[in-house]
């Protein structure tokens, strides 16, 4: 808790700056096309673990239906590639040239009229993040007016989840079914699958992630995100200093909707394709694991978070598939059970101090301005005297 | 309903839980600048009755008006803006704030979403803290984690929030619980002190207390109103003494 005070109190600019290092000059220049790539992809999962640090960190409110936001902006970008892969010429094989070949299969002889707005890229664009936002608007105001929080809403966003991607695969032939949309080929003619355009997608990506970390990073240091955490703490006392509580909630679900959003397009655009297998329980679930190992109240380390889960992901289910999930389960049980703040939360209770006393050498005066401060303990003043002169020991 | 002068009018008023009425047919008046302190047993419906007027529980039948305003339908934080300022009973901040963040979110401007994003911490908003941590002796502590502050200090914190807010009508529940003789002192100065602009509704078991800091006692028995008046008339009063002996 002191550790979520520190934060708030001091920028953290000094992480900011080494992430963006870390994303814009040593991944380029160490990893080839394809793993850049592939950390392109993960980053785009860093999105969605933003918006949980701001919905389940800071608002107090867990959402196991994120994969929804996800796969709705990625689709809404899938359709405009689709819809542009699908010109007369290169389907004029079909039985109707000039749709998508899904519909083709399916014996739609005419586009649907609600397919039509994703031929312009500014609409689709628009659609990327209004749909979701308004769907998540419609669900949070409809719940939180109500009074639903806690295990009942993390389960009725289970239950969205589950009927957006059972409706994917009922759809077939307005949505591409199972496989999901495949084949994307050209964004306004510039090819999307060259290795200059991978490059490309990959700055805007990490341009996108950084800008939003600063959005959220304003938001919390404004008297939004201090609400948020009193909230959390005593929900009624804020009800009954004259805020709308359930608002502020709406609003902090809005939010992590939009940004989940823009990651599943960016998802779209970078990996070429989008299916429900990026819409259900599961993968909204694992977003969760992403959020909670990297820290769920910390922006940069639920990146962090996001990419160290999918490298393990990608190693281990290369070399041991069968260990994978077992692994990430015990991760996120240990996560639950032994570092509640996640790897962020470890950082500011052990890293952190070390750093502090190192730089200001044993000067005392100093070291009573950023006192070692554990974050994984709750505020009680009996832990943080005994935890504080644990690490000031082992460091002496 | 015909309005009148008072700050608060209570008429009729009953609040029934599964046929049991925690609240039955209660009248109440509260002045401008009044304070009143709401004395009963256990279960006589003191909590109740402040639930209702702060709009946490809705009335079954009655009204309650605030300055001729009818309250009953409006929302918590309707009726918070309205002017109604309401305490808890356990002490009820932000543990996790620093003492001057907690008064400072308590302040009544940028309540809405888009506000609270745009909120500046400007020289009114501390000037008017430092006012408030004047009135609740808590100048040199506006920095410590509020957590951290002692029983008797999350207690005066909790009336500083509510000054913030600078409401008509304040309303405590149990102020001074849990309090060394030294703190309920204070708190007897602090409420005679704040009372002046406002109107304050005080539920207290502490007879002395009471009879330090009460304008005027209401006694509460069965959600019904006993006895009403000044503290000897109410002491004297054989129907308020069988309720208080005779159980």
């Amino acid at each position: 808790m002191n550790a979520i005070k520190n934060r708030v109190m001091r920028g953290g600019y000094g992480s900011f700056v080494i992430l963006a290092f870390i994303l814009i000059v040593a991944f380029p220049l160490l990893m080839d096309i394809f793993r850049l790539n592939l950390v392109g992809k993960y980053l785009t999962y860093g999105f969605v673990a933003i918006g949980l640090v701001m919905l389940w960190g800071y608002g107090g409110v867990l959402s196991l239906g994120q994969g929804v936001f996800f796969g709705l902006g990625g689709y809404a970008m899938a359709m405009f590639l689709k819809l542009e892969a699908s010109d007369p010429v290169s389907t004029a094989i079909q039985s109707t040239p000039g749709i998508p070949d899904f519909m083709d299969w399916n014996q739609l002889t005419e586009l649907p009229a609600w397919w039509l707005p994703f031929k312009s890229l500014p609409l689709t664009l628009i659609a990327v993040i209004a749909i979701p936002t308004l769907l998540a608007f419609i669900i949070s105001y409809a719940m939180f007016k109500r009074r639903v929080g806690g295990v009942y809403f993390a389960i009725i966003t289970q239950a969205v989840a589950l009927i957006l991607t059972v409706l994917i695969i009922g759809q077939q032939g307005y949505t591409g079914g199972v496989n999901g949309m495949t084949d994307l080929k050209t964004l306004m003619g510039w090819d999307i699958r060259t290795d200059s355009a991978k490059y490309i997608l990959y700055f805007i990506n990490v341009g996108l992630l950084l800008g939003s970390i600063a959005l959220c990073r304003w938001i919390q240091l404004s008297k939004l995100g201090t609400l948020l955490l009193a909230m959390r703490d005593k929900e009624d006392r804020v009800r009954f200093s004259g805020y709308d509580v359930s608002m502020f909630k709406v609003f902090a679900f809005c939010l992590a909707a939009a940004l989940s959003a823009i990651g599943g397009a960016m998802f779209t655009l970078q990996v070429g394709f989008m299916s429900p297998s990026f819409v259900g329980i599961v993968p909204s679930i694992e977003m969760v694991i992403f959020a909670a190992i990297g820290g769920r109240m910390s922006l940069i380390g639920a990146v962090y978070g996001t990419l160290l889960v999918n490298f393990g992901k990608t190693y281990f289910s290369e070399s041991f598939p069968d260990l994978w999930l077992f692994l990430m389960s015990a991760l996120f049980i240990s996560v639950v059970m032994v570092f509640p703040n996640g790897l962020a939360g470890l950082y500011e209770s052990h890293v952190k101090p070390r750093l502090v006393r190192r730089k200001s050498g044993s000067g005392p005066a100093k070291s009573i301005e950023t006192p070692p401060k554990p974050a994984a303990t709750p505020s009680t003043p009996a832990s943080d005297i005994g935890l504080g002169a644990k690490v000031s020991n082992q460091s002496a | 309903m015909s309005n009148t002068d008072f700050v608060l009018a209570v008429e009729d008023l009953t609040v029934s839980f599964d046929g049991f009425k925690a609240i039955d047919n209660l009248n109440l008046y509260v002045d401008r600048g009044e304070l009143r302190v709401v004395i009963g047993p256990n279960g006589a419906g003191k909590t109740t009755l402040l639930d209702l007027i702060c709009g946490k529980t809705k009335a079954s039948t009655g009204s309650i008006k605030f300055k001729n305003e009818e309250m009953t339908r409006l929302s918590e934080h309707m009726i918070v803006r309205a002017g109604i300022g309401r305490k808890f009973q356990t002490p009820s901040i932000y543990e996790n704030l620093s003492v001057f963040k907690n008064l400072e979110v308590s302040f009544p401007r940028g309540r809405g979403v888009f506000g609270a994003l745009g909120f500046k911490c400007d020289d009114e908003v501390r000037n008017k803290v430092n006012e408030v941590a004047d009135m609740i002796g808590l100048t040199d502590r506006l920095d410590v984690e509020s957590g951290l502050l002692s029983h008797g200090q999350k207690q005066w914190l909790e009336i500083g929030m509510l000054l913030m807010q600078d409401p008509e009508l304040l309303m405590l529940d149990e102020p001074i619980a849990g309090m060394s003789a030294r703190e309920r002192e204070l708190t007897a100065e602090l409420l005679l002190r704040i009372c002046k602009n406002r109107s304050v509704i005080v539920i207290e078991h502490d007879m002395e207390f009471v009879s330090r800091i009460a304008h005027k006692v209401t006694v509460m028995h069965q959600g019904k109103i006993l006895a009403e008046g000044s503290m000897e008339k109410v002491q004297a009063d054989p129907k308020v003494i069988d309720v208080y002996l005779g159980h």
